[in-house]
């Protein structure tokens, strides 16, 4: 109640025209559109109970979230490696491995996210598996008796090609911004550290694994963290691949349903909470104490 | 002082920053166990003439020799000499997140690929040597500023260098640490080692050097036995210098 004495003839005031407006939108949808809500037919997309297993399974939306989730694991750990090996070439002694960095960071930094993700499917992810003949080991891999086990790493294994593509293309997407932070980390590493770890004769590994990634480390999780938010929040992208993900899983139900509003509402719910749990969760690490400055 | 060949010879050495001229053509030879103070004026290139003998700082024109190692592009070389010659920086630069016993452990470890424990034992060894054998478990930051710099003393006298280089070792200290770190410095010079140390702090020169070396604008003006220096310098700049100096 100490916070509503708070409030000012002003917040109401907001308040109040928020609650109309919210209002109208409403009444647009419902009367002048002649909109149907069905809300009762959403439960059964995100779990139901199945006859034949006689269980409760997760309907098409928590499939897709946790398509969403595995994707976005993944894809940030590969991002994470990629992004340190990045991070490190921008600070390198040689000028050619400078030059490559910077190239690939420009190019990723230049060109619409949604034409990357394109480049990447149809130059790189496409070949890859195809060179790899990944598409066949999956296959033999969803026929076999372990499949399951497989699927909880990485869901319907017959999907696997497509999502390991996803799972590519955003780490490689996403390298670039992990690639920026590692840098900022390093450079925050005051010279005389370096110059110290030179000056004992290290060599220019053991200066960065032992003096410069050690600190700059510490500088770099918080920001990290929210990166990691941002990778699950483009990670929708990859449902223009086919990778079937909760964005992928909310379309084809729209279609399939028509429940437009009631499903994107769902979905929207779906990422802001998964979202918003995990800066809560980045929040709470970020204040436990530390064991020193 | 013996006439064997020195431990460090510096010939002609030029050093640029862009068109800037650092260092300009400066020759200086150190003997083994010499103790060698450089003063002079602030931006006339002391730092930047000890930091080419570790090749901190690449040397653009003429040849240093260091322990009959030349320095150059190459790496084998420059990591023998590296170990040979340990430096004490202004702002210690002792590494944050290690302990103290593992920032004086890290070059062994590392570069002389001692084991742990008898790299252990060598640093509680040098904790003792500059008096804070107790301070080992603790973290840089949780020290004096006086302290930080032993530790940063030790950590480099882990490396058994044969030379040691010191940038103005206590610019950075409150006046009533100063006279720790030099206490341990002038305890180290009655060791044998041969010392180049960058200092304004007149008394701790009389009191050990063998030569004084006085800079300007990038060259050595000035080479002299410390008492010819402060009584009688020769070239002018040395004199107004140390009015400036010994006026505090
Ligand atoms: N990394 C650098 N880049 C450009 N100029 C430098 C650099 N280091 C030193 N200098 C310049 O070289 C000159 C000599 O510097 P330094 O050796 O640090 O002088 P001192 O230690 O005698 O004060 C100064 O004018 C300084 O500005
Ligand atoms: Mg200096």
């Amino acid at each position: 109640m100490r916070g509503l004495r708070k409030l000012h003839w002003l917040d109401w005031a907001i308040l109040a025209l928020l609650i109309l407006l919210a209002g109208y939108v409403w009444l647009r949808i419902d009367g002048t559109l002649n909109y149907k809500w069905r809300w009762q037919i959403i439960p059964q997309f995100l779990i139901r109970y199945d006859e034949e297993a006689g269980g409760w399974v997760g309907g098409t939306l928590m499939v897709g979230l946790f398509n969403t989730i595995r994707i976005s694991i993944m894809a940030s750990l590969l991002a994470l490696i990629l992004g340190t090996i990045l991070g490190l070439a921008r600070c390198a002694q040689n000028l050619t491995i400078r030059l490559l960095a910077r190239t690939y960071l420009e190019f990723l930094r230049n060109i619409p996210g949604l034409v990357v993700i394109f480049i990447f499917y149809f130059f790189l992810s496409e070949q890859l598996i195809a060179a790899f003949r990944i598409e066949d080991w999956a296959r033999d891999i969803a026929r076999g008796d372990n499949a399951w086990l497989w699927e909880i790493f990485f869901g319907d294994m017959r999907r696997f090609p497509s999502l390991i593509s996803g799972v590519f293309v955003l780490a490689l997407f996403e390298s670039a911004f992990v690639g920026e932070i590692v840098r900022a980390g390093i450079q925050s590493v005051p010279k005389g550290q370096r110059e110290a770890a030179r000056a004992m004769g290290l060599s220019w590994t053991d200066q960065m694994r032992f003096v410069v990634l050690p600190q700059a480390m510490r500088k770099v999780v918080p920001p990290l963290a929210s990166q990691f938010i941002m990778l699950v929040k483009d990670s929708a992208i990859v449902s223009l691949i086919s990778v079937q993900d909760l964005t992928y899983r909310t379309v084809e139900l729209v279609t399939s349903t028509r429940a437009i509003f009631e499903a994107w509402i769902t979905t929207a719910l779906i990422y802001g909470g998964l979202c918003f749990g995990l800066s809560l969760l980045f929040r709470r690490l970020e204040q436990k104490p530390g064991r020193r400055s | 002082m013996s006439d064997t060949t020195p431990i460090i010879r510096m010939i002609n050495v030029s050093k640029l920053f862009g068109d800037f001229v650092a260092l300009d053509d400066v020759s200086l030879s150190v003997a083994a166990g010499e103790r060698v103070v450089i003063c002079g004026p602030s931006g006339s290139g002391k730092s930047t003439l000890i930091r080419c003998i570790n090749r901190l700082e690449p040397h653009d024109r003429g040849r240093i020799i260091v322990d009959g190692l030349e320095l150059d592009e190459d790496m084998a070389n420059l990591r023998s000499v590296r170990q040979e010659v340990g430096m004490v920086f202004q702002q210690f630069n002792l590494f944050p997140h290690l302990t103290v016993l593992e920032n004086l452990t890290l070059g062994p470890i590392r570069v002389r690929r001692m084991a742990r424990p008898a790299a252990e034992a060598l640093a509680r060894q040098y904790l003792e040597r500059v008096h804070i054998p107790e301070q080992a478990d603790k973290y840089p930051g949780q020290l004096s500023g006086g302290q930080q710099q032993r530790v940063a003393i030790a950590r480099a006298l882990c490396m058994e260098p044969r030379i040691m280089l010191f940038d103005e070792p206590t610019s950075a200290l409150d006046p009533e640490m100063i006279k720790e770190v030099l206490d341990v410095m002038v305890e180290l010079a009655g060791t044998g080692m041969t010392m180049l140390c960058v200092t304004h702090e007149m008394g701790f020169a009389r009191k050990v050097a063998d030569r004084m070396v006085f800079m300007e604008a990038g060259r050595i003006v000035e080479t002299a036995p410390p008492e010819a220096f402060f009584t009688a310098p020769a070239s002018p700049r040395a004199r107004l210098f140390l009015d400036q100096v010994l006026e505090h």
